[in-house]
């Protein structure tokens, strides 16, 4: 059974570690992610204007194309996510914009896709009994703290993932994976989200109190379903001369955690581009594939 | 042929703004059962209803109809009124001209006046064949049962009891006092509170005309105003009984394995609050966080004789941080009311802690402060300007544990800053809830209950202490959050409502019942199995359908029901129904 | 009432005492209750019909208490009643209204609210139980030239050499029965009871005493209860929103709550408790009346504990976009044909400046000025506002120091309707249990 699956431009640019484990995961649980034939991108940023025409055009041509293959779709980026389904959310109930915006685009809309995000279709679909019986690495002793940023639940009332001010998605998946799951008071405060483009010093300041209060809750590294939050959490540890194991946690995606988990060669688990390597991580367990190439880039 | 009067409402400008009222009384006085027709500013008032009794008399009038506003709002009134004439009332009634005409009709006279003219001559069609009925007499049980063995339930046995009538109290619980029980002190006679309530319960318990019966519950209510029968069982497994003037048991508890049942004559319904569940507050560390604890947890530290000690480590806290609105005001996350009590509780926890830890400092994020009361704001000032309690207008956002410490984060709106203490302990201020069981001892009771499964008064102005059974009363937090002296008070006033009911040996009731008519009965039975009230059944002998007039509610199922017409409803008979759609026609 | 009616109804006699000419209270003033907005009168009507027809009580209007003297421990009391000389014959009157009709004389009337006028003979209020008028002797044309005879002022005789006559004098033409009496003095009866409820309600600070809000002379700053009349269908302008300075329709109103209340140093001390609700309620009707209009309301804390109040606050904030300002209002002054309020918004630390139309106080509850008089007569605690101290505030809400006498109503402390409904009928429950444990220990 395969998925429709949108990656958005950040998966296919900056995050291609998070698409290529993802889609690698998503292969080894059988049921395959299969790219929609022709896509841009969602627009980025669900309108909040009252007049919100314009920048809704992107996500219902994306809708419709949807449509084509089945009217079923996943991303893995939270914040596709979010736009298209709140997207969906308005277009359905305000039938008089999408008709407007069908005149526009000249390709149909019907109001009626679903759009999920692939950890609802873990837990829906799979199950995390069922991951759990996939897993045949389970991560036991590696502390680990789900991070949930903001736009993966918020707002509930459209989102209707998870409860945002106490979410258990992330933790559930993490657990079934045999990860040791560490809660911490900032796991669903804002990394600063866009402003890491027009103000970057006040992401790097939330990223600060976000990985360090991670470290104090003992967490070996935080884990994400957003490759914002990845980058803004990530990128403003690069500098090398802070120390490797005090200063320093390594930010990793749902996908990739999975990954290792399944016993997936190490070529899937898109690990290189992090500005914190995180693969020392992995050195102690007894993996099927591949240990042999962890701490490569060195 | 009949001598019909009608009397046309202006109700100031609320008929008379639509509806030509003296056209109305013109046409409707051509009827030929109307003798009299006329108009009058408010039927209702004094002069009006004078202008009714003068007219019976000086037109010899067998029959009265007041086109006016809803039968619901002054169809008593108006048969008094003729009543004091000395005509049946039940030769009076009432054309809605009002809700179902000149309110929806605002904008077209010439409509509103024909539909109220039809209106009016329907009626009046149908008053010129009412039956002279008289009021229905029924006996009456001059004992009452009280439901909640709180200061709610206590109060009102205590009023019933002292006039000398019998009370049955029944309490879930192996004790009287209900929550108030459970609080250290009351805000503004902190140290004396327990001592009122210990002699409240005493007096209670000793009370003649009392009978107490402790781990119980009502499991069945049958019958109705005058005549409840209800059946009690014990809650746990033993039920303790003891006092009372109608058991032979006397002062020391005895233990009784077998459900009682008793005849009352109304019931009192007091059963009171709980506290809302901590764990449906993950983000403020409900049920996670051990020193995270509700109001009413922190009020069994405060109680004299106990020291303040968080559950964690036992050590006596420095800072705490009281959070009001814990749920309660929470229409997304939480419950939307509000619960009234606790920004008089929380200043006064905050004080009490002060007092008693030197050099300890209270924190309370609050939404508004809602202290009003005889004294409460004053009180509240006092924990501000006198005891520095540092009060922060805000919302928290998180609660979490940090080391030892319970880190509170929230925000300050009236300074625009984000807020971060470092806790000893935390106490939240969670909304007072229905019990558990309410929702489905209202519907034992046949009270209805509301969205938040508090049990919903008559009216909410005027008649807050009734429910709409006739004889089921309601006393305190039952019925909506309060505090002690409001419920103090509820309770003495449903005690009044159950005075005033036994003031008369017998009651006596509206004879507008079905009724049936044997001839026509071939008891099939229909009629049983229909009526929502339990008010029929096949009589034995005389194998027909007959009616409890008592239970009856005149709702009519058993009149469509019937296919034989035989099931009739007193001045609104087939015959009746029909003349008065030929008028409108 | 509510108190009465209980105990008439258990088949126990009650007199009722009102200074006003009749029964009602400022109910009868309130346009629609809240949170139902159930119109105020219609359900009032039932209740002042039932008490004014009740066979077991019996009405001393227009009447107030002389003396009242203690016979016993408990339970026995002599009252001296004074009913105020109402200068027509009620016995005579029929409450036909032609005495008001033809009166050519016109004053502020105090059940308006100083928005409306009255005649010089009036009946108290709409559908007013009992319905009969009585004749305001200050400003009786016919009275004061009566009065100036007397003293001199008008000579005795006039220049034609004829007797002078007194002026005026149109209602004791047209009455058909003949009931004006101008002669009629206060009367005096004396009555046994066994137990007395006090239920003197309240009153409103006057405005004069809030000089930052206008000290009521701009005209378009009006109470709460003026606003009530302004929006009531029996009011003055017959349920029109109009200010009073120019008739106009208010296009933007701001409701100043906490008006002299929470205000140890300028007002009173405590919260008045019901006037967040009647605000929202006001701001609520006034925006069913003009639609185009815009609501402000300035509060402190919105107290809005009841069943069903926070939803109807919530009803004012979202369905009727009533805007919430919390803050204070520091000053408010007349420019042109608008009030200007200048007032601050806590909430964004932002001072503001409204050019308002019409502006309403919610103006602190105080006890009725005579309840320190009573409170003397009967031996009764007040508190250092004038509130009837009970013998236990929260325990035994309703029962006074005095035995025999009981409590009810805002006399004892600002309270709502339902509050006052519930405590009512608890102080009917104590003096019911007391005669009843009397009758069966006799």
């Amino acid at each position: 059974m395969s998925i429709a699956y949108f990656p958005g431009c950040t998966l296919s640019t900056k995050a291609t570690g998070y698409d290529i484990s993802g889609r690698a995961v998503a292969q080894a649980l059988g049921m395959p992610l299969e790219e929609l034939p022709e896509w841009q991108c969602c627009g980025a940023t669900f309108p909040l204007a009252t007049e919100n025409s314009m920048a809704l055009i992107a996500p219902t041509r994306l809708l419709a194309q949807v449509e084509k293959v089945g009217g079923k779709v996943t991303t893995l980026c939270a914040i596709c996510f979010h736009v298209l389904r709140r997207s969906q959310n308005f277009l359905e109930n305000h039938p008089e914009m999408l008709d407007r915006i069908n005149w526009f685009t000249e390709e149909p809309y019907s109001g009626k896709a679903t759009v999920t995000h692939f950890l609802e279709i873990l837990r829906d679909e799979l199950t995390w009994k069922g991951l759990s019986e996939k897993v045949n690495t389970p991560l036991k002793g590696l502390r680990v703290a789900p991070y949930y940023g903001c736009l993966l639940l918020r707002p509930p009332t459209e989102i209707k993932m998870d409860d945002p001010e106490n979410p258990t998605i992330l933790h559930e998946c993490l657990t079934a994976l045999g990860c040791d799951v560490v809660d911490f008071p900032y796991q669903s405060e804002c990394c600063g989200s866009y402003l890491a483009v027009s103000k970057p010093d006040l992401p790097e300041k939330l990223a600060g109190e976000i990985t360090a209060s991670a470290r104090r809750h003992g967490a070996q590294a935080l884990v994400t379903a957003c490759p914002l939050c990845q980058f803004n959490l990530d990128y403003p540890q690069r500098a090398k001369d802070q120390a490797w194991n005090g200063g320093q946690i390594p930010v990793l995606y749902f996908t990739q955690l999975m990954a290792v988990a399944l016993g997936l060669e190490t070529a899937v688990w898109g690990m290189e581009n992090h500005y914190v390597d995180p693969r020392y991580l992995f050195e102690s367990y007894q993996l099927s594939v591949g240990s042999d190439q962890l701490s490569d880039e060195n | 042929m009949s001598r019909v009067g009608v009397f046309v409402c202006h109700c100031g400008n609320n008929i008379a703004g639509s509806v030509d009222v003296k056209a109305v009384a013109e046409e409707v006085g051509k009827h030929n059962n109307v003798v009299f027709a006329t108009d009058y500013k408010y039927m209702c008032s004094d002069p009006g209803q004078q202008l009714i009794r003068e007219s019976i008399e000086k037109y010899n009038l067998d029959g009265v109809v007041v086109a006016a506003c809803s039968p619901a709002m002054h169809e008593t009134t108006f048969r008094k009124t003729v009543n004091a004439a000395g005509m049946n009332p039940y030769r009076c009634e009432s054309a809605n001209i009002r809700e179902q005409c000149s309110w929806v009709h605002q904008n077209d006279e010439e409509a509103a006046t024909e539909k109220a003219i039809a209106i009016t001559c329907s009626i009046a069609e149908k008053v010129s064949s009412n039956e002279e009925l008289e009021s229905l007499v029924i006996p009456l049980t001059q004992r009452t049962l009280v439901i909640g063995g709180g200061i709610a339930g206590m109060q009102a046995a205590l009023d019933i009891a002292d006039a000398g009538y019998p009370v049955i109290l029944v309490e879930k619980a192996n004790g009287l006092g209900g929550k108030m029980a459970q609080l250290s002190g009351t805000y503004l006679n902190f140290n004396a509170a327990p001592d009122l309530l210990n002699q409240k319960i005493e007096r209670v318990t000793h009370h003649p005309h009392i009978q107490v019966i402790l781990n119980a519950e009502v499991s069945e209510v049958s019958g109705y105003v005058g005549n409840f029968q209800v059946k009690i069982v014990n809650s746990e497994e033993r039920v303790e009984n003891y006092g009372g003037d109608m058991d032979d048991s006397q002062s020391s508890p005895t233990n009784n394995h077998s459900p009682f049942t008793f005849d009352v004559g109304a019931i009192i319904v007091a059963t009171g609050w709980e506290p809302y569940d901590l764990e449906k507050l993950p983000e403020y560390g409900g049920g996670l966080i051990t020193d995270v604890v509700d109001g009413l947890t922190f009020e069994k530290m405060l109680a004299p004789g106990n020291e303040i000690r968080r559950p964690s480590d036992g050590k006596t806290p420095q800072e705490i941080v009281f959070v009001q609105c814990a749920g309660s005001r929470d229409r997304e996350r939480g419950v939307p009311y509000c619960s009234k009590v606790c920004c008089m509780y929380v200043a006064k926890q905050a004080m009490t802690f002060q007092e008693r830890v030197p050099y300890a400092q209270a924190y309370v994020f609050y939404i508004d402060i809602r202290s009003a009361g005889k004294n409460y704001d004053e009180y509240v000032q006092r924990a501000m300007t006198d005891f520095h309690v540092l009060y922060l207008r805000g919302k928290v956002s998180k609660i979490f544990q940090e080391g030892d410490k319970v880190m509170v984060w929230g925000v300050d709106t009236l300074s625009d800053r984000t807020v971060e203490i470092a806790a000893d302990m935390v106490v939240l201020a969670t909304p007072m809830t229905p019990p558990a069981g309410a929702v489905d001892l209202g519907q034992r009771l046949h009270i209805s209950t509301d969205a938040n499964s508090f049990f919903t008064e008559a009216h909410p102005k005027l008649r807050p202490v009734e429910t709409l059974t006739a004889g089921i009363y309601l006393a305190g937090a039952g019925q909506g959050p309060k505090d002690i002296p409001e419920t103090v008070s509820q309770a003495s006033g449903a005690a009044a409502k159950v005075l005033q009911l036994f003031s008369h040996d017998e009651m006596t009731s509206s004879p507008l019942v079905a009724t049936v008519i044997p001839e026509l009965c071939a008891a099939c039975g229909v009629c049983v199995n229909l009526c929502p009230y339990g008010a029929r059944q096949i009589h034995p002998v005389w194998n027909i359908a007959t009616v409890n007039s008592a239970l009856c509610q005149n709702c009519g199922a058993c009149v469509v029901g019937c296919p034989n017409k035989a099931s009739q409803v007193h001045n609104w008979r087939p015959d009746q129904l029909l003349a008065m759609i030929d008028e409108v026609l | 009432m509510q108190a009465a009616l209980d105990i008439a109804n258990s088949g126990y006699e009650v007199l009722m005492v009102e200074k006003e000419p009749s029964i009602g209270g400022h109910m009868a003033q309130l346009s629609e209750t809240f949170p139902t907005l159930d119109c105020a009168q219609c359900i009032l009507t039932p209740r002042t019909v039932e008490v004014g027809h009740h066979e077991n009580i019996r009405l001393y209007t227009y009447s107030e208490i002389e003396s009242i003297q203690r016979d016993g421990a408990e339970g026995d009391f002599t009252v001296t009643i004074r009913r105020r000389a109402a200068y027509i014959d009620w016995d005579k009157c029929t409450g036909c209204g032609a005495c008001q009709e033809k009166c050519p004389f016109k004053v502020f009337s105090t059940f308006e609210r100083g928005i409306g006028p009255r005649k010089v003979v009036y009946t108290h209020s709409p559908q007013a139980v009992p319905n009969k008028p009585v004749i305001d002797a200050e400003n009786c044309r016919y009275m004061q030239s009566v009065r100036d005879m007397q003293s001199g002022v008008i000579p005795a005789v006039d220049k034609q050499g004829n007797p002078a006559k007194p002026k005026c004098g149109a209602c004791l033409k047209f009455c058909p029965t003949g009931a004006i009496d101008f002669e009629q003095k206060d009367t005096l009866f004396e009555e046994k009871v066994g137990a007395i409820i006090v239920a003197t309600g309240y009153d409103l600070i006057s405005m004069e005493s809030l000089p930052e809000y206008g000290g009521g002379k701009i005209p378009d700053v009006v109470d709460g209860l003026a606003f009530e009349r302004v929006l009531s269908s029996s009011g003055p302008s017959a349920g029109k929103v109009i200010r009073p300075s120019d008739g106009k329709t208010p296009m933007e109103v701001v409701f100043i709550q906490c008006a002299g209340s929470r205000d140890p140093e300028r007002g009173v001390p405590y919260c008045s408790k019901i006037c967040c609700m009647y605000t929202a309620k006001q701001a609520i009707l006034y925006k069913h009346h003009v639609h185009e209009g815009q609501a402000y309301v300035f509060y402190i804390d919105t107290r809005t504990g009841g069943k069903g109040y926070e939803e109807f606050l919530n009803r004012a904030q979202e369905e009727d976009d009533v805007v919430y300002l919390r803050g204070k209002v520091s000053k408010l002054f007349r420019e042109g044909d608008k009030v200007i309020v200048k007032g601050v918004d806590t909430l964004s630390n932002l001072t503001v400046e409204i050019a308002a139309d019409m502006v309403v106080l919610a103006t602190a509850v105080i006890p009725r000025a005579s309840s320190r008089q009573i409170a003397d007569m009967l031996g009764l605690v007040m508190d250092e506002n004038d509130f009837f101290t009970a013998s236990n505030e929260e325990m035994e809400p309703v029962i006074s120091t005095v035995p025999g006498i009981f409590l009810a109503g805002a006399g004892l402390g600002p309270k709502d309707i339902p509050e006052t409904v519930a405590q009512a009928s608890g102080a009917a429950a104590k003096v019911l249990s007391m005669f009843q444990r009397e009758k069966v220990t006799a």
